[in-house]
C-alpha cells in the first residue's frame, strides 16, 4: 500500500468539515530603500514597490490552493514600520504614505496591508510624532492599511508618554469613524515585545531585521483542535496535552508545505510559520469552544486560565516540531468580537475584561478586538493598555491591545465590523482608573527580569 | 519529464461504473494509477487513487476540472490534491 488510508481520510476530514485552512500568506516587504526627501516621491516609491515585489501573491496562493486542496483564506503584505522609513521625507503630513499603501493593496488584490508602525517605547522622535499624530487621518480614510505602535518591551520598560497618548489617539480615532462603529481602532494594535515576523493583522510589520521579501504563513485549526479533544473526553490531562500536541504538527505542517511553496513562487525567503490557533466568527472554528470541549463550563470561568494555559503549551509543543522556523505570535489568540464562543460568554456575563487580563499572561496575544463603551475616557484607555504592557515587559512576552471605544454605544449594545472582524457586545469597563499616574508621564524602567546577559 | 503525484478521493453513495469511469478520465489525461482503495467515511463510499500526472499531456486544473465534472455525472464529490499536503501531514 502506497499510502494509509486512514491517514488520507483524517486530512480530508480536517479540511471538509473541521474548517482547517491556512489564515493568511503575508508577505512581508523591505520598503526602507523607499526612503525619499518628501513625502510625496515617499508614498510613490513605496506603492511601485509594493505591487511590484506582491504583484504575483495572489495568483500564486490561489494555485496553492486549487493545487494542495487546502483553503487559503487571506493573502497580505507587511512593509517596514513606516516611522523608520519616513523620518527624512519633508513634509507635515503622512497620511499620503498610508493612501499609497492602500492603493497598492487594493492593485494586487489583498485584503489588509500592515507596517503603517512606529517603534516608540523608549522615546518619540519627530518622524514618529509624525506618524503618531497621522493615525486617525490614515486609518479612518483607507480601508486596507493596518497599524502598530509599540510602547513597551522588556528592555526598556513602558513608554508611559506614549501609552497616554495613544489612549487620546483612540478617542480620535473612533470619534473619526463614529458612522462605522469606530473601526478604524479595529486596524491599530498596541504592543509590548512586538514580533518581527508576526502574519497576522492589524499587528503585522516588517521586522527591523528581516531580508528583502519574506513569506511568513499563519495557520489556524481551532475547529481541528476542538473536534479532537471532543472525541476524547475522559483521557487524563497529560494524555490530552499529547492529544493537542500531535493535532497542533499536523496542522502546522499544512502551514509549512504552504510557505515553502509560496516562497519558491515568489522568490522570497521563507520566513516562519505562526502556529496561533487563530478563531474566525465561523460556526465550529472558536478557541473558546476549545476550552469548552476541554471541559472548562464556559469560556471565562474559572479553571479558564490554567485550560488556556495547557492549550498554548501543547500548540506550541506540537508547532514546533512541526517546521523549519516557528515565530510571530504562535499560541492561542482570544480576539473576542472574531470567536463565537467568546461573544456568547461575553453575552452571558461569564466572560470579563478582567478574566481577559489574566488570560492574556498565559496565552499569545492581549486584549484583541474589544468593543468598549464610547464614553470611556482616554486616560482609562491607556490605563488598561498600561496594565496589558505591564504583563508583558514582566514575562517577557508579547501582549498587545486592540481596544475599540464605539461612539455613541454603551453596555448591552453590540457592535457589527462584518467579515472577519465579526461582531461584539460592548464590555463593560471599570470606573475606577489612574489618571494621576498617567499624569506622571516619563518610563516605567525596564525590570530586573530584563538584565539577561 | 517529471510527474506530479496527486490523491484523487471520491466519496459518496457507491454505485454502478464508478471506478471504471474515473478510470478512463485518468488515462485519458495521461495519468497513471499507482494505488486504489476504498473505505467507509462516515457511512460514505469513499475511494482513494493515488495518481502520477504528466503535466505535459494534461495539467493540474485541467485533471481536476475533468474529475470534479465526472463526479457531478456520478452524483459523488471528486477532488485531486498533490500528495504533498498527506505526505507533509503525517510524516515527522
Amino acid at each position: 500500500m502506497l499510502f494509509d488510508t486512514s491517514e488520507i481520510v483524517e486530512t480530508i476530514r480536517m479540511v471538509q468539515q473541521q474548517g482547517l485552512d491556512v489564515r493568511t500568506i503575508t508577505l512581508g516587504v523591505n520598503v526602507a530603500d523607499c526612503a525619499a526627501d518628501d513625502v510625496a516621491t515617499l508614498a510613490a516609491r513605496i506603492h511601485d514597490k509594493v505591487c511590484r515585489v506582491a504583484e504575483k501573491l495572489v495568483p500564486a496562493a490561489e494555485e496553492i490552493e486549487d493545487r494542495f486542496g487546502v483553503p487559503i483564506v487571506n493573502k497580505r503584505v507587511a512593509v517596514s514600520a513606516i516611522a523608520q522609513v519616513s523620518q527624512s521625507a519633508q513634509g507635515e503630513d503622512l497620511a499620503p504614505v498610508a493612501l499609497a499603501m492602500d492603493r497598492a493593496a487594493s492593485e494586487i488584490g489583498i485584503d489588509f496591508i500592515g507596517g503603517y508602525s512606529a517603534y516608540v517605547q523608549k522615546g518619540i522622535t519627530p518622524g514618529d510624532r509624525r506618524l503618531l499624530g497621522s493615525l486617525p487621518a490614515a486609518l479612518s480614510t483607507t480601508e486596507r492599511v493596518c497599524g502598530s505602535v509599540q510602547v513597551a518591551s522588556t528592555k526598556a520598560g513602558i513608554n508611559v508618554d506614549a501609552v497616554r497618548w495613544m489612549g487620546e489617539l483612540m478617542k480620535q480615532m473612533a470619534d473619526a469613524t463614529a458612522d462605522r462603529d469606530g473601526i478604524a481602532c479595529a486596524k491599530l494594535v498596541v504592543f509590548c515585545n512586538i514580533p518581527e515576523d508576526n502574519p497576522f493583522m492589524a499587528g503585522a510589520v516588517h521586522g527591523p531585521g528581516e531580508g528583502e521579501a519574506v513569506v511568513n504563513v499563519g495557520i489556524s485549526g481551532p475547529g481541528v483542535v476542538r473536534a479532537a479533544v471532543e472525541a476524547a473526553p475522559d483521557i487524563s490531562l497529560i494524555d490530552l496535552a499529547e492529544l493537542i500536541k500531535r493535532t497542533a504538527f499536523k496542522i502546522t505542517r499544512v502551514g509549512e508545505l504552504v510557505g515553502r511553496e509560496a516562497a519558491q513562487r515568489l522568490g522570497a525567503s521563507f520566513g516562519i510559520v505562526d502556529l496561533s490557533l487563530a478563531p474566525t466568527p465561523a460556526a465550529g472554528d472558536s478557541v473558546a469552544n476549545v476550552l469548552e470541549a476541554m471541559g472548562v463550563d464556559q469560556c471565562g470561568g474559572h479553571g479558564s486560565i490554567a485550560a488556556l494555559a495547557m492549550l498554548n503549551d501543547a500548540v506550541k509543543k506540537g508547532g514546533a516540531m512541526a517546521t523549519s522556523s516557528t515565530g510571530g505570535l504562535s499560541g492561542a489568540f482570544i480576539p473576542v468580537s472574531e470567536d463565537a464562543g467568546m461573544v456568547a460568554a461575553l453575552a452571558a456575563g461569564t466572560l470579563t475584561l478582567e478574566r481577559l487580563q489574566a488570560m492574556m499572561s498565559v496565552c499569545s496575544v492581549g486584549l484583541d478586538m474589544i468593543a468598549l463603551p464610547g464614553d470611556t475616557p482616554a486616560s482609562m484607555l491607556s490605563a488598561i493598555i498600561a496594565d496589558a504592557m505591564a504583563i508583558g515587559v514582566i514575562n517577557h512576552k508579547t501582549t498587545a491591545t486592540r481596544l475599540i471605544p464605539v461612539p455613541g454605544k454603551g453596555p448591552g449594545d453590540s457592535v457589527q465590523f462584518g467579515g472577519l472582524l465579526g461582531a461584539a457586545p460592548i464590555m463593560a469597563v471599570g470606573k475606577v482608573g489612574a489618571e494621576r499616574l498617567l499624569a506622571r508621564g516619563g518610563r516605567v524602567p525596564p525590570p530586573l527580569g530584563s538584565l539577561g546577559n | 519529464m517529471s510527474k506530479t503525484r496527486a490523491i484523487v478521493t471520491v466519496i459518496g453513495e457507491d454505485g454502478v461504473g464508478i471506478v471504471a469511469k474515473v478510470a478512463t478520465a485518468l488515462a485519458e489525461s495521461g495519468a497513471n494509477i499507482e494505488d486504489i482503495s476504498q473505505t467507509l467515511m462516515q457511512d460514505l463510499f469513499t475511494m482513494i487513487m493515488l495518481v502520477s500526472l504528466d503535466e505535459s499531456v494534461a495539467d493540474f486544473t485541467a485533471v481536476k476540472e475533468r474529475l470534479r465534472a465526472v463526479g457531478e455525472e456520478l452524483g459523488m464529490k471528486i477532488d485531486l490534491q498533490q500528495e504533498d499536503v498527506f505526505r507533509f501531514m503525517h510524516r515527522v
